[in-house]
């Protein structure tokens, strides 16, 4: 998850920062008029990304926290819990509709942001 | 008036240039790898010189025996590469701006208009670089760096990219950058005809060091 971020930052082509500094820009500046504007759409992709592999999270979640109802509770860990009773098979699978819906959109986003970034950077 | 001593370890070979310029078009001529762009980025403050001292109207930018060196975005100089390097999520506009902008310089329309008829580019400012030909660019670089009132004007190499139907298309603009906006220039470039037609004065590098200093005669 850290990587997607990294890897935006090192699409940039540095050779922009010299005449940035020689145009008057410090470090600060020069952050925040180069490197922010073409690397948050980047970020932004890889965090949509993170959440959707997070929705997939339940061994690590479980273990740490547990699975409280109402507290500690993920989507994942509550499709477990549902399949575990008895007749819970059907709302098991209307919460895994959602996980998907929830993932898409997460995915569609990510592709959204990505291709924002990608015409940043190549000046289109 | 600019005075430039600089030493530096280049890997193989060591430069030693000296050097001063009085305004006009200096050209710093040399084969590649003369170091010739080393000392470009020493005078810009990109990079540091291992000794050595670098003087510009009387301000000291680099001097290694008192410590002092200031920092690029300190010394007012404008830069132009041999690739354009504009910025890429900006529009041209934007782009021809910036150093206006970060120096605090209020909107000037005249300078503005000025630029864009003199290098050509007033039908270029609502797009973005991705959408600029080789040719194009390099003079939204050209008025880029133009634009921010620079003191001391650097090139380095700023048509060693181009095509040979895009140097004779880009060389008079240079000229009428050199002619119209009296900034003197250091004109990096290892043609000796461009040398010709751009500069009034040449220094040649030999192997990091300065071999003769004179006017186009020396070439």
């Amino acid at each position: 998850m850290p990587f997607e971020p990294a890897a935006g930052v090192s699409t940039i082509e540095v050779g922009i920062y010299g005449p940035a500094s020689t145009l008057g820009a410090n470090p600060f500046w020069r952050f925040l008029t180069i490197t922010l504007p073409l690397t948050l759409p980047g970020i932004i992709a890889g965090m949509m990304l993170a959440f959707a592999r997070a929705l997939g999270e339940f061994g690590a979640t479980i273990t740490f926290v547990s699975n409280i109802p109402g507290e500690t509770q993920t989507i994942s860990a509550a499709i477990y819990s549902l399949t575990q009773v008895p007749g819970g098979d059907a709302a098991a699978l209307r919460l895994v509709a959602v996980a998907i819906c929830i993932s898409y959109a997460a995915l569609l986003a990510a592709e959204f942001f990505a291709r924002r970034a990608q015409r940043r950077l190549h000046g289109d | 008036m600019l005075a430039v001593d600089v030493q530096k370890q280049l890997g193989a070979f060591a430069l030693d240039a000296r050097f001063a310029s009085e305004g006009g078009v200096t050209a710093l001529f040399g084969a590649s790898g003369t170091g010739k762009t080393t000392v470009i980025m020493t005078i810009a403050g990109l990079t540091r010189p291992d000794r050595g001292s670098i003087v510009l109207d009387g301000e000291v930018l680099f001097d290694s025996d008192k410590r002092l060196d200031v920092k690029p975005w300190k010394r007012r100089i404008g830069t132009v590469f041999q690739e354009a390097r504009l910025f890429p999520h900006l529009s041209v506009r934007h782009n021809l701006d910036y150093g206006r902008w970060m120096s605090g310089l209020p909107a000037d329309a005249r300078a503005f208009a000025h630029a864009l008829e003199l290098l050509d580019i007033g039908h270029l400012v609502d797009r973005r670089p991705g959408k600029l030909s080789g040719g194009e660019r390099q003079r939204v670089a050209f008025g880029r760096a133009l634009l921010m009132r620079p003191r001391l004007l650097l090139l380095d190499e700023p048509l060693a990219s181009l095509d040979a139907a895009r140097k004779a298309e880009i060389l008079p603009y240079l000229e009428r950058l050199r002619d119209d906006a009296r900034v003197p220039m250091i004109y990096v470039s290892h043609n000796a005809d461009e040398v010709r037609r751009i500069a009034t004065r040449v220094v040649r590098l030999e192997a990091g060091r300065v071999a003769a200093q004179g006017g186009t005669e020396i070439l």
